[in-house]
C-alpha cells in the first residue's frame, strides 16, 4: 500500500498500486485488480484521480510512442506519455498537439479522460477534438479499438469520461502544424468585467490563444490582465535574430533542474497576510508589460511548469480549485456574483484565470467545456470557511445553469453535478463496472 | 554514425539512455533483448524518436556462454562498435533465493556472470580495433553485501570487480569500461519498492549520468552522486555497528 494524493493534497490516503508498463499486458491486470482506476501523472486537483483503500493502475510506465506520420501529422502513442515529451519532440519537427491545458505535465490518457481544454479553446476546442482513436482496456479482459465513425457512443462516453469507461491504452492524435515555438504575444490590463467581455469578443476571430488574470480581491473594479496570443510563422520569427539566442537559454533551462518548492511549509504561504500584496504587486508587474511581446509557447501556456511541487506552498491541508462555467448571457452577472462573494470572504488566492469559452459543442457526454465563460480560482484548505463559501458559489453556478470541472473538483454536491450534467444518464450506460474511483462514489451510484 | 548495441534494450534504463541518444544525433542502435516483440516496441518508439536513426533489434540467450558469444560476434561481423551498454538484470527476491538454489543460480547467472560474459565478448573485438566503450550497470548493492539482498548484490558485485580487472587491463588502450552503479531506480523492476512507498531516483536523471558517464569515460559513474558518499559510509561502518542494522 502506497500514501497516494491528487495534486490539491487534501488527502494522503493509502492504494494499492499496480504499474502498468506493457501495453500488451494491460487488461489482465485491469481483470486480476479491480475494482480500480487510472491514475496518469496525478495532476487532477481533487478525487478524480484517487481511489483510497483500493487499487490505483499507474499508466505513467505506459511511455512508448508508437507510429507517426510525417505527412498527416497522426501520432499514434501509448497513454502515459507526457503533453510536454510529445511537445518537446514535435515541435522542432514543425507539429504540436493542438490542445495543451496550463500545465504539460499530464499524460495522453489523462487529457482525453478529463477532456482538458487550452487557452486556445474558442478557435480549436478541446483535447477530445482532436483524438481520432483510442485502445480502451476494460475489466472484463478485452481491449477496444474505438474511433468516431464505428463506436462514437462508448468514445464519446470515454472522452471526458473520468477514466470510469474503462482504461486508455493507447491514443491516435491528430497533431497541428506549426513552424516555430514562438507565440506573438499581447498584454492588456483591464477594469472591470464589462471591459473583459468587450476584450474577449474583440481577439475571438483575430487571437488564437485568450486568457487572463484576474485579481479576485479587487471587487467591483475587478482588475485583471488580459493576454492573448497567435503563433508565429518562421518567416516571421526569423526577421527577430534575438530568438535565436533566446531559444538557446530556454533549452539549456529545460536541460537543469527545475526550481522547486522543497518542503510542504507548516501554514500556507497563500493567506491573508500575503494575498493582497502580491496582487498588488503581480497587477503592477504585469501592467508594465502592457504592449506586444514575443515567448515560447511552453512560457505562454504553462507558467508554472517551470516550479516543481508549487502545489505544496498551499501548506499541509491542500487546496481546493474552484473552476466554473456559466452561461454567456448570464456570464457577466454571475462572475461579478462570485467575485464579490469572493472578496467579502477574504479567502482566494493570486491563481484566477478568467477566460471565455467558444461558441462549439465538446465532443464528450461529459466534457466541461460549454459556450459561456470560465472561473478557475485556486483557495487554500481553510475547512468549513473554505466549503461554505463554496456552497454560496454553487447557488450562483445553479442559477446561471453552469457545471463545476470534475477534474478540480474536491467537494461538490450531487445535485449540482446532476444539473450541470444532464447527460449523465447517457454516461452511465457506458461505464466499466470494475471502475470506481472516490470522485465516482461521491457524485454516482458506485 | 555512431554505432551503440544496447544489451537488455527493454531495461528501462537502457530505454531511457536510447532515448537521449538518438535524441542528441541520429545513431546506429542495436537493441538485444530476450523477448523480440518487446524489444520491437521499444524500436517502434525510437523510431518514432529519430526517424533518421538506424535500429535493428536482435533477440538473444542471455545465460548460455555459446549464445553470448555467437550475438557478439554476429554484431561485430557487420561493423565496429563504438558503444556497448550492457543492462540487463533482474531483481530476485531475496528469500526465494535462500530456500531455492534454482532461484539463486538464475539470480547469479543473469546478474553477474551473464553481463561479464557480454563484456568479456565484446572487449576482443574492440581489442582489434583499439576503439570502442564498454559501459555495464552495476548496483550500489554490489559494495557491501546486506541480509536483504546479498544474493543480487553479490552477482554485481562480481561485475564490480570484474569491470575493475578489465580497466587494469585495458588502460594502456583506447578501449574504455565504464561501471554504472545506480541506486534504486523507478523502473519496473523496482515497482514492489515503488509500491511500498520507497523514494526511488528517476529514469530521467539517471540515463543522463549514464549517457554523460559513457561519453567522458568516466571508470565508475554513481548515480544520483550522492550514492557515491551514501556507499562510502555503508562500506566504512564497522562490522559491530553494520550488523546492528537492519537493511
Amino acid at each position: 500500500m502506497k500514501s497516494v494524493s491528487a495534486w490539491g493534497r487534501l488527502s494522503h490516503d493509502l492504494h494499492e498500486v499496480q504499474m502498468l508498463n506493457d501495453r500488451t499486458y494491460v487488461a489482465p491486470v485491469l481483470s486480476e485488480h479491480q475494482p480500480g482506476l487510472a491514475y496518469g501523472n496525478g495532476r487532477s486537483y481533487g478525487d478524480v484521480c484517487l481511489n483510497p483503500n483500493g487499487n490505483l493502475w499507474h499508466t505513467i510506465g505506459l511511455n512508448k510512442l508508437i507510429n507517426f506520420d510525417e505527412a498527416s501529422g497522426r501520432l499514434t502513442c501509448e497513454a502515459g506519455v507526457l503533453l510536454r515529451d510529445i511537445q518537446r519532440l514535435f515541435v522542432p519537427r514543425g507539429w504540436m498537439l493542438p490542445v495543451t491545458p496550463g500545465t504539460q505535465l499530464i499524460t495522453v490518457g489523462g487529457a482525453i479522460a478529463n477532456d482538458v481544454h487550452g487557452k486556445n479553446h474558442h478557435a480549436v476546442g478541446s483535447f477530445g477534438d482532436h483524438v481520432l482513436g483510442i485502445s480502451l482496456a476494460r475489466t472484463s479482459g478485452e481491449v477496444l479499438q474505438l474511433n468516431w465513425t464505428s463506436t462514437p457512443a462508448l468514445l464519446s462516453a470515454t472522452v471526458g469520461g473520468m477514466g470510469l469507461t474503462g482504461l486508455i491504452v493507447t491514443a491516435e492524435l491528430q497533431l497541428r502544424s506549426v513552424s516555430s515555438p514562438w507565440l506573438r504575444t499581447e498584454t492588456l490590463p483591464y477594469q472591470g468585467l464589462s471591459e473583459f467581455f468587450e476584450l474577449a469578443d474583440a481577439s475571438e476571430d483575430n487571437w488564437e490563444h485568450t486568457v487572463s488574470w484576474i485579481d479576485c480581491l479587487a471587487c467591483k473594479t475587478a482588475r485583471g490582465i488580459f493576454m492573448r496570443a497567435n503563433h508565429m510563422t518562421a518567416q516571421e520569427a526569423a526577421v527577430m535574430p534575438s530568438l535565436k539566442s533566446t531559444l538557446t537559454v530556454h533549452q539549456q533551462k529545460i536541460q537543469r533542474k527545475p526550481l522547486c518548492v522543497p518542503f510542504v511549509p507548516p501554514v500556507s504561504l497563500v493567506n491573508g497576510l500575503t494575498l493582497k500584496p502580491f496582487n498588488m504587486a503581480y497587477y503592477q508587474m504585469q501592467k508594465m508589460k502592457r504592449g506586444f511581446d514575443v515567448a515560447h509557447h511552453e512560457h505562454f501556456s504553462c507558467p508554472l511548469d517551470n516550479l516543481q511541487h508549487w502545489n505544496r506552498m498551499y501548506g499541509p491541508r491542500g487546496f481546493y480549485q474552484y473552476q466554473s462555467v456559466v452561461m454567456r448571457e448570464n456570464g457577466q452577472t454571475a462572475v461579478q456574483a462570485m467575485l464579490d462573494a469572493i472578496a467579502a470572504s477574504g479567502e482566494g488566492s493570486f491563481l484566477a484565470v478568467l477566460k471565455t469559452f467558444g461558441n462549439r459543442q465538446p465532443k464528450g457526454i461529459l466534457s466541461f467545456p460549454q459556450p459561456g465563460v470560465t472561473l478557475a480560482l485556486d483557495f487554500p484548505n481553510r475547512g468549513e470557511r473554505t466549503l461554505k463559501l463554496f456552497e454560496q458559489l454553487d447557488v450562483i453556478v445553479r442559477e446561471a445553469k453552469g457545471r463545476l470541472y470534475t477534474a478540480k473538483d474536491a467537494r461538490m454536491p450531487r445535485d449540482l453535478f446532476y444539473a450541470g450534467y444532464p447527460r449523465l444518464p447517457e454516461f452511465l450506460q457506458h461505464r466499466d463496472a470494475g471502475i470506481s474511483s472516490a470522485m465516482s462514489r461521491r457524485l454516482m451510484e458506485f | 554514425m555512431q554505432k551503440i548495441v544496447i544489451i537488455g534494450a527493454t531495461s528501462t534504463i537502457a530505454e531511457h539512455c536510447a532515448r537521449l541518444w538518438v535524441q542528441a544525433a541520429p545513431v546506429c542502435l542495436i537493441l538485444v533483448g530476450r523477448d523480440e516483440a518487446r524489444t520491437g516496441r521499444l524500436a517502434d518508439d525510437l523510431r518514432v524518436r529519430s526517424p533518421q536513426s538506424h535500429i535493428q533489434v536482435m533477440s538473444s540467450d542471455f545465460v548460455t556462454a555459446s549464445a553470448i558469444q555467437q550475438t557478439v560476434s554476429t554484431i561485430v561481423a557487420e561493423a565496429a562498435v563504438d558503444v556497448v551498454l550492457i543492462a540487463h538484470g533482474v531483481l530476485p527476491d531475496q528469500t526465494t533465493c535462500q530456500e531455492d538454489v534454482l532461484a539463486c543460480d538464475l539470480a547469479l547467472q543473469v546478474n553477474g556472470v551473464s553481463p561479464v560474459l557480454f563484456a568479456e565478448a565484446f572487449a576482443k573485438p574492440m581489442l582489434e580495433t583499439n576503439h570502442g566503450t564498454i559501459a555495464i550497470i552495476g548496483s550500489v548493492a554490489g559494495d557491501r553485501g546486506r541480509k536483504t539482498n546479498y544474493v543480487y548484490g553479490s552477482a554485481k558485485g562480481l561485475v564490480s570487480r570484474y569491470a575493475q580487472g578489465m580497466q587494469h587491463r585495458l588502460v594502456q588502450t583506447n578501449v574504455k569500461v565504464v561501471l554504472i552503479k545506480p541506486g534504486p531506480t523507478d523502473t519496473p523492476m523496482t515497482s514492489e519498492l515503488k509500491a511500498k512507498g520507497q523514494k526511488l531516483a528517476s529514469v530521467e536523471q539517471v540515463a543522463q549520468d549514464i549517457v554523460k558517464g559513457i561519453a567522458a569515460g568516466t571508470p565508475v559513474v554513481y548515480t544520483p552522486g550522492i550514492w557515491q558518499f551514501i556507499m562510502l559510509v555503508v562500506m566504512h561502518l564497522p562490522r559491530a555497528i553494520f550488523n546492528k542494522l537492519n537493511i
